[in-house]
């Protein structure tokens, strides 16, 4: 498929509530990056939290309630590029069915169409690989489950880290297990979620990278808490972050 | 929390703690994923057979009642004796009297999940019938008492060193840690019980519509000795392993070895349909069909989660599931576990009893992605915590969740909280690990960024207005 969107794109950030408040950087990376490659970006002051986490806890009238927040957010968006895999699920794949036979629902599908998680966005919209990063390092990339496999995005990032500058990717064992993250499910189940991150843990390690790059901040939330504990001194980042580096 | 929900954490915390089992499992998986990426090679394409799978399952779950009727008619029409059952006790009271009638002294089962559901070895101890289980894996829980710890694989957890005690303790057998010769040890046994027994009990993988013919995939060879030697034979099978027509087989045949054990195809396929007819040298005198319902009925009424009913219990969304890796097949105190389990039993025991096994999950997906018929098992999760929610909502639960919605449909409230909790995390320190930090089920384990000094919102104003 070749670029949907030839010359200069008027964009509009969904910055999830948690890339809001606790990575605010990655959000910035994504400017950085799209601004660079010639587009337009603007953000939508109105916009909140995608809804997913009354959706997953089975709240769907309070999940829809903050949903419909979002939809007028972004009601005049030409596009909508969002900052995590998961929320960006959460829209492509989730709105659909939340708002199915509801008076919203066509509004819901509008925006589900027009929103794109940043990688899809470079590779599969704008049809860019190579949007001229350098980072020094050796990496592993973390696959997020949502982005993976609710959105199909195994090829994407791994596209546009291919390309940069100085950077040794390496794949490790298990880059498509869980984390253990999964929203509420990492405190509600800690142990469990732990479990699951120590697996994760080790298999970056066996790697020997120093860097463990992901599309979605909240699995590399998780990780980074249990590395942190573990006092290892391997570092996670966004993949826009190492994408914004020149 | 009620029981069930009590007796998952506690033995899930432990199990996720419990390094060497961990490792066991993982070891025993590892060859698992070998054999069936392999043997998935050498499908024309996994994914079209996929497909194909799920369409056929689609078909005859959805004609169910015509293809229950052709299945019963068929085996009927050679003698076959068959029973309706609409719930547990309906199944295990009609085994039970059929043992009774026959005055049976001793009773070799083959594997059956279905059996298990109903705790029909439970219910034949009770009346004083001898039982022994003629699959290994299944001996061997057997002789430990315990349920089957995987649906496909009940002894995975097991060493060698441990079933040579068991067999050791159990059977006065010679230790051993070789597999061949503990194999050896149960077949000694088996073989005098095969003699002996004057009932046996199977279980099926499919049921053949069209031919009225139930189908037994094994590797041990155990099923067809069990369903040949005995005087008389139950087989009990639930009403959703129809399959229309005998040539559906070539498909789901080979799909349920791969997809369940990583194999081409499994050692021994038969196909049962009736009693010894006249003129044939061996079989039971008597060949009873159990189709149980036990809540089916009800999952088939449910048009969004029907194709749960899809299952083929490969178990193979067992192996992929890395809660089930981490806590193990007896956390989840379920027939069924991992995440079919997590989908069926909350319609089949009870949605409130067991809706904290649907919130045990990532929604990770990769049971979704595994499953060979395609039954949406991680949106099914969404949906059963849905509907846990709609029916019986925890007060506290519910304001939470309402607050949450209230302050993320207005922007200026959902800013002045962060600004709060951003002011307030310094102080975090003062509480960290108390019962009063809000953190601590996270930070036990992990550390907690930072809050942001600047939220991505007023980075971006101070770089729009320099």
């Amino acid at each position: 498929m070749g670029p949907m969107f030839p010359g200069k794109v008027k964009i509009s950030l969904f910055i999830p509530c948690f890339v809001d408040q606790l990575y605010p950087q990655v959000g910035m990376s994504i400017v950085k990056v799209l601004e660079r490659l010639g587009h337009t970006v603007e953000y939508p002051e109105g916009q909140t939290c995608c809804g997913q986490p009354p959706f997953n806890a089975g709240y769907w009238g309070e999940a829809r309630a903050v949903a419909e927040r979002q939809i007028a957010a972004f009601r005049d968006a030409e596009t909508v590029v969002i900052a995590s895999g998961s929320c960006g699920a959460m829209v492509k794949v989730f709105y659909p069915e939340l708002f199915h036979n509801h008076p919203r629902e066509k509004e819901a599908r509008a925006l589900a169409a027009k929103t794109f998680e940043f990688s899809d966005f470079l590779v599969n919209k704008l049809g860019v690989l190579d949007v001229g990063a350098r980072f020094p390092g050796r990496a592993t990339f973390h696959d997020g489950c949502h982005g993976l496999r609710e959105l199909g995005l195994k090829k994407p990032p791994r596209q546009l880290l291919g390309q940069v500058r100085d950077l040794t990717l390496l794949e490790m064992g298990e880059a498509e297990t869980c984390c253990g993250f999964g929203g509420t499910f990492a405190v509600k189940f800690p142990m469990i979620s732990t479990a699951m991150g120590e697996v994760k843990c080790a298999s970056i390690a066996d790697t020997g990278a120093d860097y463990v790059i992901s599309n979605d901040s909240s699995c590399l939330m998780q990780i980074q808490g249990l590395l942190d504990r573990q006092a290892k001194s391997i570092k996670t980042l966004h993949l826009a972050e190492v994408l914004a580096r020149t | 929390m009620n029981v069930h929900a009590r007796e998952f954490n506690e033995s899930a915390r432990r199990c996720a703690a419990d390094l060497t089992h961990r490792g066991l499992i993982q070891k025993a998986l590892a060859g698992y994923y070998t054999k069936r990426d392999e043997n998935q090679g050498r499908f024309q394409s996994w994914s079209g057979a996929r497909d194909a799978a799920a369409e056929i399952k689609w078909e005859a779950i959805n004609h169910l009642d015509r293809y229950l009727e052709e299945f019963v008619s068929r085996l009927e029409a050679r003698g076959t004796r068959v029973f309706w059952a609409p719930d547990a006790k309906a199944a295990r009271d009609y085994i039970v009297s059929v043992a009774r009638r026959h005055k049976i002294r001793s009773i070799v089962k083959s594997k059956s999940m279905t059996a298990e559901e109903i705790d029909l070895n439970g219910a034949l101890e009770k009346e004083g019938f001898e039982v022994v289980e003629s699959d290994l894996g299944e001996y061997i829980m057997q002789l430990r008492r315990e349920p089957p710890y995987h649906l496909v694989f009940p002894a995975m957890h097991l060493t060698r060193q441990q079933i040579s005690d068991l067999f050791y303790e159990h059977l006065g057998s010679e230790p051993t840690d070789n597999p061949e010769d503990l194999t050896a040890i149960a077949r000694r046994v088996m073989r005098r019980k095969y003699c002996e027994a004057d009932m046996g009990i199977s279980g099926a993988n499919f049921a053949i519509a069209e031919t009225g013919m139930i189908s037994i995939t094994e590797n041990e060879g155990n099923a067809r000795l069990t369903t040949s030697l005995p005087k008389v034979h139950v087989a009990i099978v639930g009403i959703e392993k129809v399959l229309p027509r005998l040539s559906d087989l070539a498909l789901f045949l080979p799909m349920l070895a791969t997809a369940g054990a990583g194999q081409a195809l499994t050692c021994y396929n038969t196909l049962y349909g009736g009693p010894r007819q006249p003129g044939e040298p061996d079989g039971p005198e008597e060949f009873h069909v159990v189709l149980l319902d036990n809540r089916r009925t009800e999952l088939l009424a449910d048009a969004e989660q029907r194709d749960a009913l899809h299952c083929i219990r490969c178990g193979a969304c067992l192996n992929v599931c890395p809660i089930f890796k981490n806590i193990g097949g007896h956390s989840y105190g379920t027939t069924y576990q991992g995440p079919i389990g997590s989908v069926i039993t909350p319609h089949l025991r009870g949605l409130q009893d067991w809706k904290h096994l649907p919130q045990a999950s990532s929604l990770c997906g990769a049971c979704t992605e595994t499953c060979p018929v395609k039954i949406n098992l991680h949106h099914h999760l969404l949906h059963n915590r849905r509907n846990a929610a709609r029916a019986a909502t925890s007060p506290l639960e519910k304001i939470l969740w309402a607050g949450f919605a209230l302050m993320m449909r207005r922007p200026g409230l959902y800013h002045w909280a962060a600004r709060l909790a951003r002011a307030l995390q310094p102080l975090h320190g003062l509480v960290q690990g108390t019962l009063l930090d809000p953190l601590r089920a996270w930070a036990k384990t992990r550390s907690f960024p930072r809050v942001a000094q600047k939220s991505f919102r007023e980075l971006w104003r101070e770089r729009k207005t320099p």
